[in-house]
């Protein structure tokens, strides 16, 4: 049989569409940061803790209200959002007149606080989320079995960066928020509520965490930690794709997630150092990453 | 400052006196600690740059001191110099890269650079993963003193933390600290003035790098261990969390905040996340309330205080006067605002 | 008159030795229960460790040698610093007298060096190396419950026999895993079975789909999962998911705990195999005690090492009552002469290496429908006799035995 470096191209598909799943998760994630960084310039530290809870909100609702999985998909990520945006009004609103790495300390800190609440009350060993029955089971690829979720998983993904790219590219609101990006001052000039479009923002950011987290959910175990270590990788994504466009950081979500997979079959050891290593080349070649512009 | 000596004689006093009351490990630990976080300030409070990975400097170094000292049989002041010299050379490497960003990229590029040695001391046969190296033997430091004894260590401990805070005292006020002063307040105009940022920028990175390593390496003789705990981007987050409590750009501020934070986390290890929670509340209040932290906040009640009492016009700016951080410090104020805030 | 001289000398040797061995010191009994009560170990032990230790010391009556026994506890958040800097002050300030459960390899090795060297009795139950009783073994310490040759070597061989005779392994690549792999790849070997590949995945790690995939495509049996805690649960569940069980292959869980299994669910884990050193439901006497653990535990089942740790406690108890004193090295000398007959361990004993010898339980999970109600989990496949389940004494290297062997042939020192 042909044979790719000792690799069967067929296994090597199967690991190219894993890497792709991957890559879904850091999109969607990526996304939801390059968006709040893009208004209020603020690293959302607590993105990670964000999508735990969307996980943790969905495990919830099965478990004390019998709500499932469908209603979960929309229902967490705007329970998520609201905290969120009670956060930015309460506590981020106060930072937005001084430095940003105050912002990046303030999330940070919540973030120890929400991870080690949860860490309190649920234990760390993780609570088991069922897939649901209408997505369980798999297709038989021939080179590999594709359950049928994680199937999902890659279309739902891609449906979420799909939307909120065509939200901000086509929709006159959108238009709006490119614009705040760009000078926030001349737009409230203009007579936009520019306060309350970066609550929204920050909430919608929020949403699409947690909209990972529940997609999660099923996947990986439900834990107070799930996105401590995540969080970290995804901001070696943005980095290496620059904070500049939305859909830079969707491609290199995408991209690194690819790239990842083939590690985990050509050289396993290096794959959780695979993205750092990329981030320091890109660093060498390119400081404002790939699809950033230079400042 | 005649204030200032005599704080610095009760301070030497009490240092002497105080493993007779309070626990000498403990100390040790926040002593440890203390220089780490004064070695991180120098980055954060006179360069204005926040480093998220510091971990990797202090953990690393205590690696190699450990790996010195067991298993090559060396003795502590060179183990030390080891650990140190590791650091140095990992600061050289980090600081590279990551000046070529500044702000939130900064903090990004070097929790990511982090994170790599954290997964290289998972992996790494000599680190021996999960365990750790442990039973460090702490040895005979010149050949003469046996550290073995806690309160020999304890001296030892004392004596490394003292001369750090002396270099980073010395380094903070003179020309050189300056320049980095000026480059946090406004990098442009140092850049127009012909000055080479990114040269400062780098050696107070490396600096910075190798007294967090001297920190760890001592770290690793006084608990005869070196673990991942100190690698680990929690611990980097803990550093930061001292100096800002304390008050970042005070001398004295970063060991007031290890102190606090060590005695709280060694007060709360009983009772699991809350250790995680307390520390998570620090920060957002700090953040919120007192971002000068506490020396920085007395600093400025201090000042407020004598401009009371004296007539301004006999006043020389504080920032003038040597001894005093002057108290607008605080926030590095390269702000550009971006969304629409109060 | 040489006689005379050398009745003297021991009478000397007996007086000038261990005077404060005699009786309890600080007139109280003090057991530190150190562990993780905060992290991935928490549900393992945790708590319900601490709980299983105040029941020992009630059962055992509350007293020793007339007095009090008292049990503290703290959680060292598997940090080996903060065990060390807990037992440290423990035992400096607060006079305990053993520290008992402690998990996670690196902080249990701490705990090791720093009883060894302050003569504190060092009772584990829940950490997994083998080193504990090898090149790190103690005077002064006791190593419970199991290690990770004794489920590595219990699985590994118990497979192979069953016809599961190629082996892929998916590792945690550091320390803890490649141990874990080397110890059951040996067991596969020397039963006659054939490791085919293995895959070394980065640690922690959530997604296990890439590996599980090499796994099939290596077309093994059996898939052994040299890892711990969530890198287990995540590689179990996503083995299901991607229906590799189902496909035929099996998984051969190497460090997997009763609390793993009931926050998989059965559904997730069934047919996985592994070895543990205790079920609540094997016999009378082990339900009975796992009821009266759980009505403490909100109905929940005790692991193999929160059982250990009662056992561990009353055996401790006991001997420093046979013994007559407190000092640590005495009553663990005891401890290794007395026998062990209990609800966890029947004819067990502990060698000279620190190491508890007793039987083990390859066990298979159950199906959800095979299951008659909650935490009734386990098939027990087979017993593992102890001399087979644990590492032989002199593969450990324990200089304790090396010691002991050299001076063999001359009669044991007369104050000791």
């Amino acid at each position: 049989m042909f044979e790719l470096i000792g690799i069967p191209p067929q296994a090597l598909f199967g690991q190219l569409l894993l890497g792709l799943i991957n890559g879904a998760f850091y999109a969607v994630l990526s996304l939801g940061l390059a968006l709040i960084f893009g208004l209020l310039n603020i690293i959302n530290f607590t993105h990670g803790a964000q999508y735990m809870m969307g996980a943790f909100v969905a495990w919830l609702m099965l478990r004390y209200a019998g709500i499932g999985y469908w209603p979960s998909l929309i229902v967490a990520p705007v329970v998520v959002a609201v905290v969120g945006i009670v956060i930015e009004r309460l506590l981020l609103r106060r930072l937005y007149h001084l430095d940003h790495l105050y912002g990046l300390l303030l999330t940070f800190g919540l973030a120890l606080i929400i991870e080690g609440t949860f860490r309190q009350i649920y234990g760390i060993s993780g609570q088991p989320y069922a897939i649901p029955k209408e997505l369980s089971g798999g297709y038989d690829l021939g080179f590999m079995f594709l359950p049928t979720y994680r199937a999902w998983v890659v279309l739902a993904s891609l449906a979420a960066c799909l939307g909120t790219w065509l939200l901000i590219e086509k929709t006159r609101l959108g238009a709006y928020l490119r614009a705040g990006t760009e000078n926030a001052t001349l737009v409230r000039a203009f007579g936009v509520n520019v306060p309350v479009m970066v609550t929204l923002t920050y909430g919608f950011g929020v949403a699409l965490a947690a909209f990972a987290g529940v997609l999660a959910a099923p996947i990986y175990s439900v834990n107070p930690l799930m996105g401590s270590n995540l969080i970290i990788v995804v901001f070696a994504v943005v980095v290496i794709g620059g904070m500049g466009s939305i859909l830079g950081s969707v491609i290199t979500g995408y991209a690194l997630g690819l790239i990842e997979g083939l590690t985990k079959v050509f050289y396993p050891e290096a794959s959780s150092t695979v993205i750092f290593i990329i981030m320091a080349i890109v660093l060498l070649i390119k400081p404002a990453g790939l699809f950033g512009r230079a400042t | 400052m005649r204030l200032y000596w005599i704080a610095l004689a009760v301070a030497a006093v009490a240092a002497v006196f105080a493993p007779t009351v309070l626990y000498p490990v403990f100390l040790m630990k926040a002593l440890c600690f203390a220089l780490f976080a004064c070695a991180f300030n120098l980055l954060l409070g006179y360069v204005g740059l926040l480093s998220f990975g510091h971990a990797a400097f202090f953990g690393f170094a205590a690696y190699a001191t450990g790996h010195a000292a067991k298993v090559w049989g060396w003795n502590p002041e060179f183990a030390v110099l080891a650990g140190t010299a590791v650091a140095t050379g990992l600061g050289l490497a980090f600081g590279a890269l990551a000046i070529r960003r500044q702000g939130i990229y900064f903090a990004m590029i070097t929790l990511a650079l982090a994170q790599m040695v954290y997964f290289f001391s998972l992996q790494a046969p000599f680190t021996h993963g999960e365990d750790g190296i442990q039973a460090i033997p702490r040895g005979e430091l010149f050949g003469l003193f046996d550290l073995r004894n806690t309160e020999t260590m304890y001296f030892f401990v004392l004596a490394v933390f003292a001369g750090g805070l002396w270099l980073i005292w010395r380094t903070v006020h003179s020309p050189f600290g300056q320049v980095l002063k000026a480059i946090r307040e406004n990098e442009q105009r140092a850049v127009s003035l012909g000055y080479k940022v990114d040269h400062y920028k780098l050696t107070a990175f490396v600096m910075s790098a190798a007294l967090s390593g001297l920190a760890g390496s001592v770290k690793a003789l006084v608990f005869q261990l070196a673990s991942l705990t100190d690698v680990h981007w929690h611990t980097s987050g803990e550093v930061v969390l001292m100096t800002l409590l304390g008050g970042m750009g005070t001398v004295l501020g970063p060991v007031v905040g290890a102190f606090l934070v060590v005695t709280v986390q060694n007060y709360f290890a009983t009772f699991g996340a809350w250790v995680t929670i307390i520390q998570g509340v620090i920060f957002v209040v700090v953040v919120l309330l007192f971002r000068r932290g506490i020396v920085g906040e007395l600093n400025a009640l201090w000042l407020r205080l004598r401009r009371r009492s004296v007539p301004a016009a006999t006043t020389p700016p504080a920032a003038a006067r040597p001894g005093v951080e002057p108290a607008a410090h605080e926030p590095p104020p390269r702000k550009r605002r971006v969304g629409e805030g109060s | 008159m040489r006689l005379a001289s050398g009745v003297l000398g021991a009478v000397f040797l007996l007086s000038a030795g261990p005077a404060a061995a005699q009786g309890i010191s600080n007139d109280v009994v003090k057991l530190g229960v150190l562990n993780d009560q905060s992290g991935v170990y928490a549900d393992l032990a945790g708590q319900g460790s601490v709980v299983a230790a105040q029941m020992a010391v009630e059962d055992f009556g509350g007293t020793v040698l007339g007095k009090t026994i008292q049990v503290v506890s703290a959680d060292h958040q598997n940090k080996p610093d903060v065990g060390s800097s807990v037992a440290n002050q423990w035992i400096d300030t607060e006079q305990v007298d053993a520290i008992v459960d402690v998990p996670t390899s690196s902080v249990a090795l701490a705990i090791q060096e720093i009883t060894r060297r302050k003569n504190v009795a060092h009772l584990n139950s829940t950490a997994a190396t083998t080193d504990l009783t090898g090149k790190a073994c103690s005077p002064t310490a006791v190593h419970y419950t199991y290690d990770t040759y004794a489920l590595a070597n219990g699985t590994g061989r118990a497979l192979v026999q069953q016809g599961g005779d190629t082996w892929f392994f998916i590792t945690a690549d550091y320390a803890f895993g490649h141990n874990l792999e080397q110890n059951t790849a040996e067991a596969v070997k020397k039963a006659g079975g054939k490791v085919v590949g293995a895959v070394r995945a980065p640690f922690p790690n959530n997604d296990f789909s890439s590996f599980l995939l090499q796994a099939q495509a290596s077309q093994a049996k059996v898939i052994g999962l040299a890892n711990a805690g969530g890198d287990t649960i995540n590689s179990i569940k996503q083995a299901r998911e991607f229906g590799i069980t189902q496909a035929g292959q099996r998984l051969a869980g190497l460090l997997v705990f009763l609390s793993d299994i009931h926050s998989l669910g059965l559904e997730t884990t069934q047919g996985l195999t592994l070895t543990t050193g205790f079920y609540w439901d094997k016999d009378d006497e082990t339900r009975e005690w796992s009821k009266r653990w759980a009505e403490r535990m909100n109905g929940r089942m005790p692991t193999m090492v929160q059982a250990g740790v009662y056992s561990v406690v009353m055996h401790y108890l006991n001997a420093i009552k046979a013994a007559g004193t407190d000092d640590a090295k005495t009553v663990v000398a005891k401890m290794k002469e007395m026998p062990i007959n209990d609800f966890f361990a029947k004819n067990a004993r502990i060698r000279q290496d620190g190491r508890m010898v007793h039987d083990m339980y390859l066990v298979q999970v159950k199906g959800p429908q095979e299951s008659k109600g909650a935490w009734d989990y386990y098939n027990i496949l087979r017993t593992i006799p102890g001399d087979e389940a644990f590492m032989p004494m002199e593969a450990g290297n324990c200089p304790l035995v090396q010691e002991a062997a050299t001076k063999n042939g001359q009669p044991a020192g007369g104050a000791r």
